[in-house]
């Protein structure tokens, strides 16, 4: 077997004029109000984005069809300084509840603003069970549903 | 929004993208790659180049050739996206938060 290479989390940060309450509730009880339409999973377009405000809630997107595409679930809701996401979409961009990697926000207090940071992390985890991720990373839905993602962001960004 | 990450830069490239694609299939040279792509071998070379740079491509001689090769869990691009992604999430979010706070103190 190759030994993989394990990922580093991804962590971004952004600084908000808003005080931590406000931005925790935005980021989380209004998540349908920023999150990008492109960003979603299913065969409908997404007419909701949703994050239910509490521990064990579900996070998902609700799709113009009436369908509910299941991204993950809360795991610890603790306002207004953390909120940790389930996020359980896997290199073939379905939905596998047996997946786990994790998405961590904090909301630190800065100037009279706030600074969140996002780790996504234990990304190795979608390569696990190896060759069944490797096999999706060669589908239509893998490699090349991530090539076309990156090709509407380059349209996007070269408009 | 720019994006200037090289990742980003790399997959701007529509033949790029094609010889990633060949590549997911399995490693292969230089000249099994330019077969079947509508592009010359040293352009396919050139190409390689800033897929190596960007760290979607590694390569390694085998014999007298060199094979090119994603990494096995194909899981560098699924990172690069997702670093992509959480950049536009988050500008997104920033954008609303400070409409909103715009409209709360006017």
């Amino acid at each position: 077997m190759t030994l993989a290479i394990k990922p580093a989390p991804v962590r971004k940060s952004v600084v908000v004029a808003a005080a931590p309450p406000r931005a925790f509730d935005v980021f989380t009880r209004q998540f349908d109000a920023w999150w990008p339409r492109t960003h979603s999973i299913g065969d409908s377009p997404l007419k909701r984005a949703v994050i239910e405000p509490k521990a064990g809630g579900r996070w998902f997107g609700l799709l113009e069809d009436g369908t509910e595409a299941d991204w993950g679930d809360v795991l610890v809701w603790s306002p207004p300084d953390r909120v940790l996401l389930a996020w359980r979409i896997g290199p073939d961009w379905k939905y596998s509840p047996d997946l786990l990697t994790e998405v961590e926000v904090t909301f630190h207090p800065e100037g009279g603003g706030t600074r969140v940071d996002l780790e996504h992390r234990l990304l190795e985890r979608m390569g696990e069970g190896a060759e069944g991720a490797r096999a999706s990373f060669d589908s239509e839905g893998g490699w090349s549903g991530l090539l076309k993602l990156y090709a509407e962001v380059a349209d996007r960004g070269g408009a | 929004m720019a994006y200037a990450d090289p990742v980003f830069e790399a997959l701007s490239d529509g033949t790029r993208r094609r010889v990633l694609e060949r590549l997911a299939d399995g490693p292969r040279s230089v000249g099994e790659l330019a077969r079947g792509l509508p592009v010359s071998r040293p352009a396919v070379s050139q190409h390689l180049r800033v897929l190596r740079a960007a760290g979607l491509v590694s390569q390694e001689a085998q014999g007298s050739r060199r094979i090119y090769r994603i990494d096995p869990a194909g899981l560098g691009p699924m990172r690069a996206w997702l670093d992509q992604f959480w950049d536009a999430a988050l500008l997104a979010f920033k954008a609303e938060v400070d409409r909103m706070e715009e409209e709360g103190s006017s």
